[in-house]
């Protein structure tokens, strides 16, 4: 059934399902309704990664290396988780600036260089040509082998065939021919291509399941499962030394870390992978999913690549057949028809979105940095005045395919059958490493120059061609093989795969280590013996500092000069086409809120920038520059103005920072100002208090005094009984004032703390002794009982012995006024413990009502109603009784249950350090 | 943006175990004869390392901030 017309018809049914996939996704895409806006699509898109070098050639490391064809993907896999930080930033540069590739990338990031972009271009067409032709290879391979069925015949040398008969061209041109009806169908000014991604999506997945299928039928269905297989495989002496290989591969360790670095390189740099991966990106958030779908993806891959690997080793011992075929083979031995055709299917899905990707990203670069800024500047072509240059771009592109294509066969017909399938392709991955150190030092560090990244590209890319690709071509015969022997001349130390005597490495190890030494150096030395112009500082800015601008056209400050919006809606129209030109200006007026055309439109700073950024969508940053420049009477900005507008940018932030502390500051000030005045005005508020309590305690006894003094002033005939009494009554009265004046004197001196203390060891056995009967009058006089219990004796308390005594009348008159009229008790108690003297002071009176215990130490408050009852005293004693004691270190309080009198008690410790006298005074 | 920059440091520190975990002399430990349920040691050992990383990179990549 393998017959040649039902493969080519497969294959062109096949290639023609990609094309009505990539058409029904171009049409979605134009209807705004995006079937690749997915973090699915996204991930399988990434996975372009994995082309037939994955497909084929892995298995043919691993027959020849073991695990050596892992690095390959372990490395993409260590550098994704890098990607959070590194391609988040890229994708946000890339999406700002409107990027078209990973040339414009760099040639915009060193201040919008038209010769870095062209720079760039050479290097990555000529690095990318050897990955190119191992697609071919394997293509055309995989297609002269399926041919032979039911024999396994290996393809002759291309060599030998006359060029007509070689598949490898027709399937070049084919592939050309696909990927311009693919890619340049029409020009997106955003370098979308949502058609060619929907595809290579779909691709991605064909190739996983037909890879699949083969590893689970040579695993499972040849073997018993991987036991079985390797079983049979450590058998083998010569496989059983693969199974722990590490030691045995050229190069041992140093080889597997340096195609790990070297991986990580080309996961971020290779054109086709900075296409899909940045520039056909849809949503940054897409990035989340895509960290670990796609290195799963690789995982899937390369479950099967060593048991497919041992197993052909051990279907074909001899070595009559390629490695890089066993794939393929090992079903046509099985007489497996329909799988071999999956398989030839898969390898063709591996291989044409590998070259469909990869040529479409180099005929952009090729059009947007090589070939528009040469014909741009070349005045004789009068392309300035040309009114359409859309032809004209897509024509580029065109012939830039198809060149690419012819020149990746001519390296194939070169070079390509001295290597297998993973050497050949290991060459471009060493090219485009050479992008990293312009690439990530560009985006993080500012000091890197445009002079800098073309010492660095052409140092590095210099020495891979001496050491990668002339011996390649040497050992192909195109060269003098002595070249790679005996060095050019004869001079040893100039030989290509020993470099400066630097031998016992593999040839891309050492390849590695000379060109990353001579392009880091080159570009770190350079950069930073140099001066940056304004506009590669500007550059360097917005690249860097990328999550700190906010928006679209964060470079439009940064412009100075007069333009005209008619000449730019030109310039626009000129490249992009008139409806794409006027719906662009639209959407700049409408997001303004202006319509246009009608409403005036100003073609300042920020229009400009618009319209350049338009422009970079369509011929690149560098060529847009150009003709931007073209449009627009520019005044240059020097170095220092854009210094200066940098510099203050950076004093605004810092001068805001400093205003949000101050501001921070002033609320804490004002909050506490807050709360010190409600203070003030509490205090404001108990001093109106005071005054109006202690005019009115005053002018109580003042009034009974007056009333009694007129009586006898005015009435002469009063008897003498009477007299003496009303006089008496006065004495009474003007004793009271006498006290309240005390009392107010003594309170004020307590709160301003200028009252006078002075200290003396006091007992207080005798103290209370004397105190009860100097109030033992009053106590008969109402017929209270006194009962006092002292200790035999008690450690004298240091204590003002005046302020005491005071404070025990207090309590004691306090007593004698609330104990039961007809039956009053009192008991005091003095007890001593180790922390201090204690005073209890009981009576037999009401009590004090719940919730009033603490008020009562307040000044001017009084137990009991004031309203019914008839005031007994200023108020003001048990406040200053407290704060005597307080003084003294010790406490005041009073406990009570209503109808079982009230006991108040107080504490005087002994051992009081001196200061608590000036803490007290102090609170 | 501090939970960007947490999710950027746990990413190197993968990054980091990544690669401690595909070099010498990890890598050397199990670069022996014999194999693992059937599977030769350092083949096996390579895909259950890799798995492992990429679970953990699922892990915080899909964190809800």
């Amino acid at each position: 059934m393998l017959q040649g017309w039902v493969i080519v018809v497969t294959s062109f049914a096949y290639l023609g399902l990609l094309f009505a996939i990539a058409f029904y996704a171009d049409k979605r895409a134009d209807a705004g309704r995006s079937i690749i806006a997915s973090p699915y699509v996204y991930s399988l898109s990434l996975a372009v990664y994995a082309t037939a070098w994955t497909f084929y050639g892995s298995v043919g490391r691993a027959a020849s290396d073991g695990v050596g064809f892992l690095p390959i993907y372990i490395g993409p896999t260590l550098m994704i988780a890098l990607w959070w930080i590194v391609m988040r930033k890229i994708l946000r540069i890339s999406k700002q600036n409107r990027i078209t590739s990973l040339a414009d990338f760099i040639a915009s990031r060193y201040g919008k260089s038209a010769l870095l972009g062209g720079v760039v271009t050479v290097i990555a067409v000529i690095g990318i040509l050897p990955y190119i032709s191992l697609q071919l290879k394997a293509v055309s391979n995989s297609f002269t082998i399926v041919l032979q069925y039911p024999w396994i015949i290996m393809p002759a040398k291309v060599t030998a065939q006359p060029i007509m008969q070689d598949t490898a061209l027709w399937v070049a041109l084919i592939l050309a021919a696909f990927t311009i009806a693919f890619g340049t169908r029409h020009l997106d000014a955003a370098e979308h291509h949502e058609g060619m991604v929907a595809a290579i999506a779909f691709e991605s997945l064909v190739k996983l399941l037909a890879f699949l299928a083969v590893g689970v039928f040579v695993t499972f269905g040849i073997y018993n499962g991987f036991g079985d297989l390797f079983d049979r495989a450590a058998a083998d002496p010569k496989l059983s030394a693969m199974m722990a290989p590490l030691e045995g591969v050229a190069g041992g360790y140093a080889s597997w870390v340096w195609l790990t670095i070297l991986s990580m390189m080309a996961i971020m740099f290779l054109p086709r992978q900075f296409q899909v991966t940045v520039i056909e990106n849809k949503d940054e958030r897409h990035l989340n999913k895509a960290i670990w779908l796609f290195p799963l993806y690789m995982l899937a891959i390369n479950i099967f690549v060593l048991p497919i690997a041992f197993g052909g080793l051990l279907h074909f011992p001899d070595g009559s057949v390629d490695a890089d075929t066993f794939v393929l083979t090992l079903p046509m031995f099985e007489k497996q028809e329909l799988l071999a055709l999956l398989v030839f299917i898969g390898g063709l899905s591996a291989a044409t979105g590998m070259v469909i990707v990869e040529t479409i990203a180099l005929s952009t670069m090729v059009c947007n940095d090589l070939v528009m800024p040469v014909l741009l500047r070349l005045r004789r072509l009068r392309l300035n005045e040309r009114s359409d240059l859309t032809g004209l771009l897509l024509g580029i592109r065109r012939g830039a395919i198809v060149g690419i294509l012819l020149l990746g066969y001519v390296y194939f017909r070169l070079a390509g059958e001295a290597y297998a399938l993973v050497s050949i392709g290991l060459i471009s991955f060493a090219a485009v490493a050479q992008f990293a150190p312009a690439v990530l030092g560009g985006i993080f560090w500012k000091g890197g120059t445009r002079r800098g990244a073309l010492a660095g590209l052409s140092a590095g890319f210099a020495v891979w061609l001496y050491t990668l690709l002339l011996p390649a071509l040497a050992r192909s015969g195109w060269l003098p093989i002595s070249f790679v022997g005996q060095g050019p001349f004869g001079i040893e130390l100039l030989k290509p795969l020993e470099l400066f005597g630097l031998a016992g490495l593999d040839q891309i190890t050492h390849a590695m280590i000379w060109s990353m030494l001579a392009n880091i150096g080159a570009y770190v030395t350079v950069s930073l013996s140099g001066v940056q112009s304004a506009d590669e500082h500007r550059q360097a800015s917005l690249f860097v500092d990328v999550f700190r601008q906010t928006g679209e056209g964060g470079g439009a400050r940064f412009w100075r000069g007069t333009a005209s919006v008619p000449d730019l809606y030109n310039l626009l129209a000129r490249f992009q086409g008139a409806a794409a030109a006027e719906s662009a200006i639209q959407d700049y007026a409408r997001a303004r809120g202006l319509r246009w055309p009608g409403d005036v439109l100003i073609a300042d700073a920020e229009f400009v920038n618009y319209v350049e950024v338009q422009l970079a969508g369509a011929i690149g940053a560098a060529s847009a520059r150009i003709m931007v420049a073209s449009a627009v009477k520019e005044d240059a900005l020097t170095l220092e103005e854009v210094r200066k507008i940098l510099d203050e940018a950076s004093q605004v932030v810092i001068y805001s920072h400093r205003l949000e502390q101050k501001s921070r500051e002033l609320e804490a000030a004002t909050a506490e100002l807050r709360a010190a005045n409600e203070r003030l005005k509490e205090l404001d508020r108990l001093k109106d208090d005071f005054l109006s309590t202690v005019t009115h305690e005053l002018r109580t006894p003042l009034t009974s005094i007056r009333a009694f003094s007129e009586i006898l002033n005015q009435d002469p005939d009063v008897d003498l009984a009477q007299r003496r009494k009303f006089l008496g009554i006065i004495t009474k009265e003007t004793e009271r004032l006498t006290r309240i004046i005390n009392q107010v004197l003594d309170l004020a001196k307590i709160e301003a703390g200028r009252a006078e203390w002075s200290e003396a060891p006091v007992d207080m056995r005798e103290m209370i002794g004397d105190t009860v009967s100097a109030m033992s009058q009053l106590f008969q006089e109402k017929n209270i009982r006194v009962e006092t219990r002292l200790p035999e004796k008690v450690t004298p308390v240091k204590a003002d012995v005046d302020r005491i005594i005071q404070v025990m009348l207090n309590l004691l008159s306090n007593a004698v006024k609330f104990c039961d009229p007809s039956d009053g008790r009192i008991e005091i108690t003095l007890t001593e413990d180790e922390r201090g003297l204690r005073v209890d002071v009981r009576d037999n009176g009401p009590g004090i009502a719940p919730g009033d215990e603490q008020k009562i130490f307040d000044k001017f408050v009084q137990a009991g109603d004031t309203l019914t009852n008839k005031p007994q005293g200023s108020g003001l004693g048990l406040y200053i009784s407290r704060h005597i004691v307080e003084h003294h270190g010790g406490r005041l309080w009073v406990q009570s249950r209503p109808g079982e009198g009230a006991c108040f008690s107080f504490t005087l410790p002994l051992g009081r350090p001196a200061s608590a006298g000036q803490l007290a005074r102090a609170a | 943006m501090g939970e960007i920059e947490g999710r950027g440091q746990r990413m190197i520190a993968l990054c980091m175990l990544g690669c401690v975990l595909f070099n010498f002399p990890i890598l050397a430990l199990f670069n022996v004869p014999g194999t693992f349920f059937g599977v030769p040691v350092l083949y096996a050992y390579i895909f259950i390392a890799w798995a492992l990383l990429i679970a953990l990179m699922a892990w915080v990549a899909e964190m809800r901030g």
